[in-house]
């Protein structure tokens, strides 16, 4: 595309901010229906337990309260790619924090009073923490009925039988053997925690029920339709029985994808008799009843040359699901097919195992597994480097992928893809890569720099589709409808820029209505993965194209011209020739009236659609095939100080390049970039669930898990941007709101080992395990 | 006062302010992030120095003023303070928005002219998990700079935001400092952190 453009690549203001800095923004728990009861949710103390008796009583008996629930009410199974879990646990419990019993009442404070009163007998079983332990043959089974769950087959490959919900392999060439040949090898382990995506707003739905099974839903999630199409397999209902409305939604970062409280809203609010019924999630619950990102221990193998080629790579993954894999399951397949870091390897080997354990499960979490396998993976490449000698960014560079190279799962890299090699260049440069440090501000302090590719491609089904309406008002100005969701990214500014572009509309005459509506809004599947600019924006550009052909037959008509010879630009239609015969997108916008009072046309209404194309299934044996859309590929260049004295690390300056193809919207690409790179330092620096040997979390709390404060920024951060087109995306742009946190802890973890020496291989690298690092002056295992 | 309004109500004893705000006046626009004074998404004014309105009861409010979110514009203008935040990007999801423009302006009205320190030390009980803060000190700088310059310039024009390609009306009010915390922020950092 050469023409110039207007709107699209500029920083576009987003029109929700304003909205949001006055208070006028509403979120799900903001809304209020006569007669809306307030829910309250009684979770499990156990990781492991059989439910003998629940009494639900007393709790009745509480004044105001509408309906009391428990487990044993409800026989149904939910999932997104595997059925394993219930709206209330029902005979056991897996993990303490699981819902076990539900009230919903007239307050808050008579629900919470009911909660208290529910009597639970439990039976404590037998209960697996650690997923290794978890796969041995001996291990209690998380999910005995394995067997029996519905998934998506050929997919998903669940071993009945053991803790295994999902096992990835991928296989290319022959590994054993060229691992056996290499020059040099090295063998590292790593260790991810779980941790929590911690959206400032908690998890919130409210459902109301209605004659004929029907339910009308306002929910705080990322996929409005994906939460009706789940809904409607779980309840046995028709599609229209369910209609669903996304309000504004404060943060997801993959913890609101699939379904959420929007279940339990709705069967309580039956149970009350058809009153709407509010569920929020209290923080506590956000950490400890609701999904969480998956923990990982990873074990990789590398195979080079001397000369630094990598020649072969083996890595075995083993997620901590937790104990429900429905949406698990997918982080473990798509981070096995990116599990070898963006290089071109000839030989790889990976398996990818999500195992169930007795822990708060997992789900997407921003970078969807690609931070979890590139913290080993980045580290273990800085440790061939040193092996063998060589500078570690000339090291990626000789290895990374260039065109006409394969992936792991054989696809060829070609230049629509990106470059990851000059990201690599640009946060070198961006860093003074090579150049020592200068002095550092103490003695006791030691200075270091650390570099790290990052890549992700969007993880989502080879069918995955969406659609976009354009619709004309009175007086010419644009209305956009989608159903993918802006919970902060700034997607929907991005998509109004590029209705803008396409109809030659100004900024401030294209609007897109906040509230998805799954009765109003056309389709999307789900907004995750990177790809809601990439696919609603092509789909944008297809509705606006539809409005332009609708608007140039109209305009021809009414000019007794052909239609090829109309231009449609700033707000008008003319003939090519003859722009003085202009007529203006007001007067066409609904029909044309001539001056004689016949009227011609209607009102005008684009549609435009985007399925994703050329997309298979993995080869259940091998992993070959074509699972991605599209690529983004990026890198980070970091340099910190450490105090020796309190294990304390500061960022002095952490430079992030991304291939973005095209920047839509500078601001809003500058905004995630930063926004990511500071959530990335949380799971670098402070986050990670702690657990008791009985399985409890010890800090379900602001107190006690710390999330970055405006004081943890670093000192200095440069984002970089790369615009090497992409086939196929909107005006070249990829996807990029993943992107910046994956791989920050990588970059760190090794400007850490180039500052003390010291080859940190468990995050969170706090200041504790930094100092306990410096005093042994050992790896830790 | 709420907002400058006189609110007259009897309140259950263990009622908090932020449920008062919320349930009963309808001003929704502070926000609950965690209930237990962690998060900072429902700060307000009370008799102008910033507060945890989940950690205040309704009656310890008797007889003050209270400022919230809503009361930040004036006949349905912006004020700078929100348009600096429109303007650098310091709004993603918007959660923490109203209890960090609260937060800003406490500190705005104590000193009007803060040092980039104060800035982050005023700011630092305020979670925001989408943005990495730097557009959120940025923008409360900015609305510093651009009040001060106001206030030697004359009044300042109400112009709306929003609907413009990258206005930079406030941007371009204070130059070349624009982007200090956004690129370079040594200054916010020089004598450490905690
Ligand atoms: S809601 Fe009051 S501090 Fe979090
Ligand atoms: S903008 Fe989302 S939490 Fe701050």
């Amino acid at each position: 595309m050469t023409r110039e453009l207007r709107v699209v690549g500029t920083s576009v203001l987003r029109d929700d901010a304003i909205d949001k800095v006055t208070g006028a923004a509403r979120y799900t728990t903001d809304l209020a229906f006569p007669g809306m009861l307030h829910a309250a949710i009684l979770t499990s103390p156990h990781a492991s337990a059989r439910i003998v008796h629940v009494d639900l009583e007393a709790a009745r008996a509480v004044p105001g309260v509408r309906a009391v629930l428990a487990g044993s009410d409800l026989d149904v199974r939910l999932g997104l790619y595997l059925r394993d879990k219930r709206i209330l646990a029902r005979d056991v419990v897996r993990y303490q924090g699981e819902p076990v019993a539900a009230v919903a009442a007239d307050t808050l404070d008579a629900a919470r009073e009911a909660c208290r009163r529910i009597r639970v007998e439990y039976d404590e079983l037998p209960a697996v923490f650690d997923p290794r332990d978890a796969m041995a043959a001996d291990a209690p089974l998380v999910h005995p009925d394995l067997a029996s769950y519905d998934h998506m087959r050929g997919v998903f490959f669940p071993k009945p039988g053991t803790n295994v919900a999902h096992h990835q392999k991928i296989r290319k060439g022959d590994v054993r053997a060229s691992l056996a040949a290499a020059d040099v090898r090295i063998e590292a382990s790593f260790y991810n925690p779980p941790v929590q995506h911690v959206p400032m707003e908690t998890h919130a739905s409210i459902a109301q029920a209605l004659p004929e099974s029907r339910v009308e839903i306002w929910t705080s999630s990322q996929s409005p339709y994906t939460v009706r199409h789940l809904l409607s397999a779980c309840l046995g209902l028709p599609h229209a029985a369910i209609r669903v409305h996304v309000p504004y939604v404060g943060g997801g970062f993959g913890g609101k994808a699939g379904l959420g409280l929007e279940p339990l809203a709705t069967v309580l609010s039956r149970a009350a008799g058809g009153r709407p019924v509010l569920v929020t999630a209290t923080r506590e619950q956000e950490f400890n009843t609701t999904p969480s990102r998956q923990g990982l221990h990873s074990t990789i193998k590398i195979g080079a040359t001397r000369d630094g080629r990598i020649t072969a790579l083996e890595a075995t993954y083993v997620w901590d699901a937790g104990a429900y894999a429905d949406y698990g399951v997918n982080v473990g397949r798509a981070a096995a097919y990116s599990g070898a870091g963006p290089y071109a390897i000839d030989h790889c080997s990976i398996d990818s195992y999500v195992v169930y354990t007795n822990k708060v499960y997992g789900t997407a979490y921003r970078g969807f597994g690609h931070l979890e396998v590139l913290w080993g993976i980045e580290r273990a490449m800085d440790q061939m480097a040193r092996k063998l000698g060589l500078d570690p960014a000339e090291f990626r560079r000789r290895n990374l992928l260039k065109e006409g190279a394969t992936t792991i799962t054989g696809e060829l890299f070609t230049a629509g893809h990106g470059k990851p090699v000059e990201c690599l260049d640009a946060v070198a440069k961006a860093i003074d890569w090579g150049r020592p440090s200068g002095a550092p501000s103490a003695p006791h302090k030691v200075r270091g720099k650390g570099i790290a590719m990052l890549h992700k491609a969007p993880a989502m089904p080879t069918y995955t589709s969406c659609a976009a309406v354009i619709k004309l008002d009175e007086d010419g100005a644009a209305d956009v409808l989608v159903s993918g969701v802006d919970y902060g990214q700034g997607t929907y500014t991005v998509l109004r820029q590029i209705a803008a572009e396409e109809l030659g509309l100004p900024i401030g005459k294209v609007h897109l209505t906040w509230d998805c509506d799954t009765a109003l809004t056309p389709y999307d599947w789900q907004t995750v993965a990177s790809r809601f600019s990439y696919m609603g924006g092509n789909a944008v550009i297809e509705a606006a194209a539809d409005c332009l052909r609708q608007l140039t037959a109209v305009a021809a008509q009414a000019l007794g011209v052909a239609p090829e010879t109309i231009v449609c630009q700033d707000e008008v239609a003319f003939p090519a020739a003859e722009p003085d015969r202009a007529i203006s997108y007001k007067d066409l916008a609904l029909g044309y009236t001539f001056p004689n009072g016949n009227a011609i046309g209607g009102p005008i209404i684009g549609h435009g659609r985007f399925i994703a194309t050329g997309l298979t299934h993995l080869d259940p044996e091998t992993g070959q095939g074509r699972p991605a859309q599209f690529w983004t590929y990026g890198a980070h260049a970091v340099e910190i100080e450490v105090d020796t004295e309190t294990g304390e690390i500061e960022i002095l300056h952490i430079a992030t390049a991304v291939d973005a193809g095209k920047v839509l919207n500078p601001l809003s690409c500058t905004g995630q970039v930063i926004g990511g790179v500071v959530q990335g330092l949380g799971s670098t620096l402070l986050e990670g669930f702690q657990f008791d040997d009985k399985g409890r979390l010890l800090n379900p709390s602001f107190v006690d898990y710390k999330i970055p404060t405006a004081k943890d920024l670093p000192r200095r951060m440069t984002p970089i941007f790369l615009e090497n087109p992409q086939s196929g995306g909107p005006y070249g742009a990829r996807g990029v709101a993943e992107h910046p946190m994956i791989s920050v802890p990588s970059a760190i973890g090794n400007a850490l080992a180039d500052a003390l020496g010291i080859d940190y291989t468990v995050l969170p690298l706090s200041p504790e395990r930094v100092l306990l690092g410096i005093q042994k002056r050992e790896k830790t295992p | 006062m709420v907002n400058g309004h006189m609110e007259t109500a009897s309140v259950p004893s263990g009622l908090t302010l932020l449920e008062f705000l919320r349930d009963r006046l309808y001003l929704t626009g502070t926000k609950e992030g965690c209930g237990i004074g962690e998060c900072g998404a429902c700060t307000v004014l009370l008799d102008e120095k910033p507060v945890t309105a989940c950690l205040v009861l309704a009656v310890e409010a008797d007889g003050c003023t209270v400022e919230t979110v809503e009361g930040e514009a004036a006949d349905g203008q912006l004020s700078v303070l929100q348009r600096a935040f429109v303007e650098t990007g310091a709004v993603q999801c918007g959660f923490c928005t109203p209890g960090m423009i609260m937060s800003a302006r406490g500190l705005l009205r104590r000193d009007p002219n803060p040092s980039d320190n104060e800035i982050v030390e005023a700011m630092a009980g305020n979670l925001c998990r989408c943005t990495g803060y730097a557009a959120i000190l940025e923008a409360v700088r900015l609305a510093a700079v651009a009040v001060a310059a106001q206030r030697a310039a004359g009044p300042l024009t109400g112009e709306t935001v929003g609907s413009q390609p990258a206005a930079e009306t406030l941007m371009g009010e204070t130059g070349t400092e624009r982007r200090r915390f956004l690129r370079g922020a040594e200054s916010t950092r020089k004598d450490g952190r905690r």
